[in-house]
């Protein structure tokens, strides 16, 4: 009598976990991620704000030669950011038996693009523009705002670490010439204390 | 003893009925093959026992139209919600004893 209830107890939270929360966001993809991150920001650095003072509240010349370089850089470093991001959880994924293409990713996709696209869009124009110190403090605060978005539908530390990106990216919109060390925190050190605490916590 | 043994609700013996209200606690709804999905089992199978959570008002559904296709979701009512955390409840105090 009394095993058929704690097997129903083991059922009940089995089947809320798998239905209710992502939890495959693994903490690997979160360190990997940010390494990338890091090293995105340090080659931004050396190619295109070097000797430059583009971080301003204002509209910046910039050659085209760096900003080619600057939109090269900053698509390369996100599209292998995701990509290792897709890789890592889809592995974590199938380890754990679970589908990853469901109702459940697919309300995260949706509810993270959101936020996410209108700061890009946004972000874009402003680079086109010219307004080239604007892009750390909102890439930031829309990229925090997305996760604070998609929180509820995945690990909580989620919520905590886009609260984080927010209140960095209005710290950087004070400090507009140190950009690029926001950036680094936001992407790069933000991500790795993450992974490394989903990974003790969750050991994934 | 006696009491909790009130406390457990019949609807939720069967593993199925209470693998459905699980889901539908912590979702604000599900459809029908997100349920299927997510406990394995038949489209009958599923059927009958939503079927029977709806007679005793625990479950109701919606429909609604996906890409011009009909699409039914399942959602707990109050009275399911209320019922399942006190079938909750006498479980967790019947393994205390």
């Amino acid at each position: 009598m009394k095993e058929k209830y704690i097997e129903d107890l083991k059922e009940i939270k089995d089947i809320m976990n798998r239905s209710s929360r992502f939890i495959s966001l693994s903490g690997l993809s979160g360190i990997t991620a940010g390494v990338i991150a890091l090293t995105g920001v340090y080659l931004l650095h050396k190619f295109v704000f070097e000797y430059q003072d583009y971080l301003i509240f204002d509209r910046v010349a910039i050659s085209s030669d760096r900003f080619d370089q600057l939109w090269q850089i900053s698509l390369g470093t996100l599209l292998l950011a995701i990509l290792s991001v897709i890789y890592l959880t889809t592995k974590e994924t199938k380890k754990r038996n679970q589908r990853i293409w469901d109702h459940h990713t697919k309300r995260i996709l949706v509810n993270l693009t959101i936020p996410l696209f209108t700061g890009g869009i946004l972000c874009l124009t402003l680079l086109f523009e010219g307004f080239i110190g604007m892009l750390p403090p909102l890439s930031l605060i829309f990229y925090g705002l997305a996760l604070i978005n998609v929180s509820k539908y995945t690990l909580n530390e989620i919520r905590n670490l886009g609260l984080l990106e927010v209140a960095l990216g209005l710290i950087a919109m004070q400090y507009i010439e140190h950009g690029l060390i926001f950036w680094s925190i936001g992407f790069g050190g933000l991500h790795i204390l993450y992974g490394a605490i989903v990974y003790r916590k969750y050991k994934l | 003893m006696k009491d909790l043994l009130k406390d457990l609700d019949k609807a939720f013996e069967n593993r199925i009925r209470l693998g459905i209200m699980s889901a539908l606690v912590v979702n604000d709804s599900l459809d029908f093959n997100a349920l299927k999905d997510l406990l394995g089992v038949t489209d009958g199978n599923l059927a009958s026992h939503l079927k029977s959570l709806e007679k005793s008002d625990y479950v109701q559904f919606k429909k609604e139209f996906l890409d011009r296709k009909p699409n039914t979701s399942y959602y707990a009512t109050e009275r399911g919600i209320a019922a399942f955390k006190k079938h909750i409840g006498a479980i967790e105090q019947l393994l205390n004893q």
